[in-house]
């Protein structure tokens, strides 16, 4: 590849990126509190739950329908332990908590994950979907936890203060812990863990020969994707102060992967991308008459759209600008497979089944 | 088990010696826990011998319909590898449909919300049969629409099905509200029929639902068993690309199996409709049960759609019942349960085999 292709095509990531992640810092500065709360704020939380699914789906092959489940049970353990209507009458400081939650839904993961590592490709959608589901049930059912109605009121640490009249602190909250992820899961990649991880990506058998543990690897990296679904979901409960069953709903379900869809599920970035138009859109039509309550049917025939015409999501789409102008600045065409993350928007799908 | 005990014994010792000592004792876990299981349900039954009768039909006739509903999806996926996400939803509108044509016809009379209200025979046979249809072409035109051209694209294919049911869940909402009622069932049919050597009755079409389930079974294995399109499904289920190339129209057979599995789906509907209620929670209900259902018995296996839609169905209604007082509404949890003893021995399912 010529060198200027290679700066184009950099460019092209780096400065969005760039631009984006210094909106972001100044945000509270240039958006009303409103829209830095019910849409930013939001939208860095919905992205962390994509993230969890797309770092699943983009690295290690796993496309989870089970990771809104996981944020749930996060959820539901934190708002359990300390004061608020509805749910255990335990009230404990809200930061043990907090820890509990994340804890607790990570032994879920690993468990769930230990059930279904065993199973590839659309068995293991099949069976985190089910799985996430029945979870919905149960916190539906078990009013000792839950019930329908749900925890309210959840007691928060201070430091996250009002999200209504005072939404910076739980905004740049959300931003370091999403910035975090980004940090940790691009750092995951490049170590001997992160590589094995893809390896059972692309060829489980083939690892298998070489020695590795594939299902504890496949577990493991589950285990994971809980850690990181738990931080939504104790930033979800912290930004509603409350939880409820249709929090964890098949329909949250669909949303978290359609931001992931919307975005793009080879491409971690997608997450937050996918997120914010996700959050921007449902803002925006609200007040639509035409859309009015059918936000839904909306949603759906754009994630249809972005299925069948651009599998990658929106990151796919500029990942296509991209190469087309790098093309033609540089005055010939790029040697594809170009080096970094691109790799990844193959899909993954028809990874092989178990033999 | 096979031959005499002594020819027996040394053959046992060395299918032994190759089953590695976790797997040994995962298997031994999973018999503990279903022993467990079957001498409480023998002592409660045991206990009260009425409610363990009347328990035991409720779960037959639910696994009844369990099964018509599974046995779509579970054609569906084993002939196309298409999960299709919509199932629930087609179960779902299938359900309206009859209810709004139903009231059209009655007047409104006949309808009542969970009543046990009951209309002229053509008044309940016309809806279902217009309402099988119905769901039977939208099936139909959503894989010839959608799924037909990203055929083998396992995951395109599940989303799309997704963005379809996020669509239909929506567009029911706002056609039909979200009030739960019955189906009239058909004044043709007794309300209930006495049970044998005792002096329990039961209601009718629960017992009529069994029986259409039975019938649908052995229609679904006659054709696949004995039929010329039974022989080209069995023999695409193995290997498509040969069939075709046989000079088999197997779009043919694809578009046929799709709208045999959605009307299975819009049968299940009005049944279920008729014998519980139609909701717009179907849609997540019916999926999930189907997704258990072909997940314990393996995907695309009829004998392991009904296997599974018995193990539900009994777990289902014993579960609500037998459960130690003050834990009844822990009873998801046997669900779940049944589901981590299925994928812990076998993860693919009773019935299922490697693809």
């Amino acid at each position: 590849m010529s060198r200027s292709a290679l700066t184009v095509e950099r460019a092209f990531w780096w400065g969005p990126g760039l631009l984006l992640v210094l909106v972001l810092v100044l945000a509270p500065l240039l958006f009303t509190d409103f829209y830095l709360s019910q849409v930013i704020t939001k939208a860095l939380w919905l992205g962390i739950a994509a993230a969890s699914l797309i770092f699943l789906a983009a690295y290690v092959g796993m496309v989870s329908l089970g990771q809104v489940a996981l944020y749930g049970i996060a959820g539901f353990t934190m708002a359990n332990l300390v004061a608020a209507d509805g749910g255990s009458p335990i009230a404990w400081n809200p930061w043990p908590a907090t820890a509990v939650g994340i804890l607790a839904a990570v032994a879920a993961g690993l468990f769930i994950g230990a059930i279904a590592s065993r199973s590839y490709g659309i068995y293991f959608l099949m069976i985190t979907l089910a799985v996430g589901v029945l979870t919905y049930y149960f916190f539906g059912q078990v009013t000792q936890l839950s019930g329908f109605g749900g925890v309210n009121n959840v007691t928060r640490p201070d430091i996250v203060s009002n999200p209504v009249t005072d939404p910076q602190n739980l905004f740049y909250i959300a931003l370091g812990v999403s910035a975090a992820v980004y940090l940790f899961v691009r750092y995951l990649a490049r170590t001997p863990f992160g590589l094995a991880l893809q390896g059972v990506r692309d060829d489980p058998s083939r690892m298998r020969a070489l020695g590795y543990n594939v299902p504890l690897l496949r577990m493991l990296a589950f285990g994971l994707g809980a850690l990181i679904a738990s931080f939504a979901g104790i930033i979800s409960v912290w930004w509603n102060t409350r939880i409820s069953p249709g929090s964890i709903d098949l329909a949250r379900t669909i949303d978290v992967l359609v931001i992931a869809v919307i975005g793009g599920l080879y491409r971690l970035e997608g997450a937050w991308v996918g997120a914010f138009v996700f959050a921007a859109l449902d803002n925006w039509t609200r007040g639509l008459d035409i859309v009015g309550q059918r936000f839904n049917t909306v949603i759906g025939a754009i994630f249809l759209a972005i299925v069948l015409l651009s599998p990658g999501g929106l990151m796919g789409i500029w990942q296509t600008i991209a190469d087309f102008f790098s093309r033609r600045l540089s005055g010939r065409p790029p040697a594809r497979p170009s080096p970094g993350p691109a790799d990844e928007a193959r899909p993954t799908s028809d990874s092989p089944q178990p033999s | 088990m096979n031959g005499a005990a002594s020819a027996a014994a040394p053959d046992w010792r060395s299918r032994l010696a190759t089953v590695p000592v976790g797997q040994l004792a995962l298997r031994a876990a999973v018999a503990v826990v279903v022993a467990f299981v079957a001498a409480w349900v023998a002592y409660k039954a045991f206990g009260d011998p009425r409610t363990f009768v009347i328990v035991g039909l409720n779960g037959l006739t639910l696994a009844g319909l369990y099964f018509v509903v599974a046995s779509g999806f579970t054609l569906i996926f084993g002939l196309m590898r298409v999960v299709n996400m919509a199932h629930g939803s087609l179960y779902m509108l299938a359900g309206f449909f009859a209810l709004e044509l139903q009231t059209t016809l009655t007047g409104g009379e006949a309808t009542s919300a969970f009543g046990s209200s009951q209309a002229g025979l053509g008044d309940w046979i016309i809806p279902l049969v217009v309402a099988c249809l119905a769901v039977g072409v939208i099936g139909l035109v959503m894989q010839q629409l959608f799924l037909r051209w990203n055929q083998g694209q396992e995951l395109r294919q599940a989303l799309i099905t997704i963005a379809i049911g996020i669509i239909i869940a929506d567009q029911t909402l706002a056609h039909f509200g979200g009030i739960a009622e019955s189906l009239a069932a058909p004044d043709a049919f007794p309300e209930s029929v006495d049970l044998p050597f005792s002096n329990l009755t039961y209601p009718f079409f629960r017992i009529f639902v069994l029986m259409v389930a039975i019938a649908v079974g052995l229609a679904l294995w006659g054709m696949i068993q004995r039929t010329r399109f039974g022989m080209i499904v069995r023999a695409g289920v193995d290997d498509r690309q040969m069939v075709s190339a046989l000079g088999i129209n197997i779009q043919l057979v694809f578009a046929s199996a799709f709208f045999l599995g959605a009307v299975l789906a819009g049968l299940g509907g009005v049944l279920g409709g008729t014998m519980i209620s139609v909701d717009k929670a179907n849609d997540t209900q019916y999926l999930l049960i189907s997704l258990i259902v072909v997940i314990i018995g393996g995907m695309g296996s009829l004998a392991g759609a009904a296997l599974g839609a018995l193990a539900l169905g009994l777990v289902d209604s014993f579960g609500d019942v037998y459960l130690p007082a003050g834990y009844t509404n822990y009873s998801i949890l046997l669900i779940f349960g049944l589901l981590v003893l299925v994928l812990a021995v076998r993860p693919l399912g009773l019935f299922g085999r490697p693809a």
